[in-house]
């Protein structure tokens, strides 16, 4: 009871139906990717919610820094021309 | 910026019903208060598989048998999703377990009475988790992002094990006279327990406006407890059983969160044994894994 090592954590992502992205579900401790792979299945798939499953080392996962969300996302800010409502197109031409 | 600013905008982006990620910054207490919830939380599904599995075995039919292992076993998976959830705050998995195990954490007070018939099995289901279910539908949208969506998950599963509860209870209340009277012996038995899951009245819910003022917590103890009343009452009309007569005794309540309910040595004891019991198999796969790195990657390839 004094053990406090515990399984490596992996992050589980899951395609639910042919076509669409793996997305991610959660996380879960494995030995190994093997196993990692069986517990998300009997964890995340019990009622048929997925196809396929990816599991990664949660340690590999590189992520943006929330604190710097704003300084770092701020170039797209100003680029309204790259949306399409920003065109006025007169009413008269169609299919544009 | 200092810690009154970032305070101050953290309960703006949190009155603006953003949600809050785990690299996010937050408050020192509300990290604590989420990590006692969600550790509650998550002993309380693994502590919660006990008093059903104990029927397994003994179910009546093979179907019952089928449906209760399912259940169980969701129950299981409840609990690994809370402990993961949990974990993005900056616990580990072990250390919560530790504390359960040393008697430090607490765990919903309502896996601490024993189920004694077939007919238990059928009130935990309906009011036992029907009572979880009006406590955890609104923490699917509690500020907490990896709670929230644990909660989702969690919510999806949780209205087959209510129905499934009551659909033993309507098998008994439409059979003999005895299974009728098994069938309100349990209900008789569970009915002040499953009031009791939604904590203290308000008036002495300590933790409460400072969990409402962070979203965790959107309705009241009593706010809740009312509204599983409310729906409750008719479907035990239907089944021709009466609810009990009387008031909630909080002195019990009390007693049994204090450790001095009929079963809460029994439940400690055998996650203890479970735990230990299994020791040597995480030792086990754990070495065998450090022996064969990489070799499933490698095999795949
Ligand atoms: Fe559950
Ligand atoms: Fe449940």
């Amino acid at each position: 009871m004094t053990e406090s090592r515990d399984w490596p954590l992996y992050e589980v992502f899951i395609r639910a139906r042919g076509g669409l992205d793996h997305k991610h579900v959660g996380s879960l401790h494995a030995v190994d990717a093997r196993m990692a792979i069986e517990h998300a299945r009997d964890l995340y798939t019990r009622r048929q919610e997925g196809i396929s499953i990816w599991v990664v080392r949660s340690e590999e996962i590189v992520a943006s820094d929330p604190a710097d969300a704003d300084a770092f996302f701020e170039p797209a800010r100003d680029k309204v021309y790259r949306h399409p409502t920003f065109y006025d197109i007169p009413d008269e031409v169609k299919t544009l | 910026m200092d810690t009154a600013a970032l305070e101050e905008r953290f309960q703006a982006r949190i009155d603006a019903d953003e949600r809050i990620e785990p690299k996010d910054w937050m408050p020192d207490g509300y990290r604590r208060a989420l990590i006692r919830q969600m550790a509650q939380h998550a002993h309380s599904e693994i502590v919660g598989m006990l008093p059903e599995g104990n029927w397994i075995t003994r179910a009546p039919t093979l179907k019952r048998k089928a449906i209760l292992m399912a259940k169980v076993q969701d129950e299981g998976g409840h609990g690994a999703y809370l402990y993961g959830a949990t974990e993005t705050l900056g616990v580990t998995r072990a250390a919560l377990i530790e504390e359960l195990l040393a008697g430090s954490a607490k765990y919903s007070s309502i896996f601490n009475y024993p189920t004694p018939t077939w007919a238990d099995i059928g009130a935990i289901g309906w009011l036992v988790d029907g009572a979880a279910i009006m406590n955890q539908i609104p923490l699917c949208r509690c500020s907490y992002g990896p709670y929230a969506r644990a909660m989702v998950r969690i919510c999806k599963e949780e209205s087959f094990h209510q129905r499934q509860g009551y659909d033993i209870m309507l098998a008994l209340a439409r059979g003999t006279e005895a299974q009728r009277r098994m069938a309100q012996g349990a209900l008789d038995r569970w009915w002040w327990p499953a009031l009791m899951m939604f904590g203290p009245p308000d008036a002495e819910s300590k933790h409460s406006a400072q969990s409402m003022r962070w979203k965790v917590k959107r309705f009241t103890n009593d706010e809740l407890r009312e509204r599983f009343i409310e729906f409750t009452v008719p479907q035990a009309e239907y089944l021709g059983l009466s609810i009990p007569q009387g008031t909630i005794d909080w002195n019990e309540f009390h007693e049994v969160l204090r450790g001095n309910g009929p079963c809460n040595r029994e439940r400690l004891e055998a996650r203890r044994r479970a735990h230990q019991n299994g020791g040597w198999v995480r030792e086990a796969a754990l070495a065998y894994a450090e022996k064969h790195r990489s070799g499933y990657r490698e095999a795949v390839q």
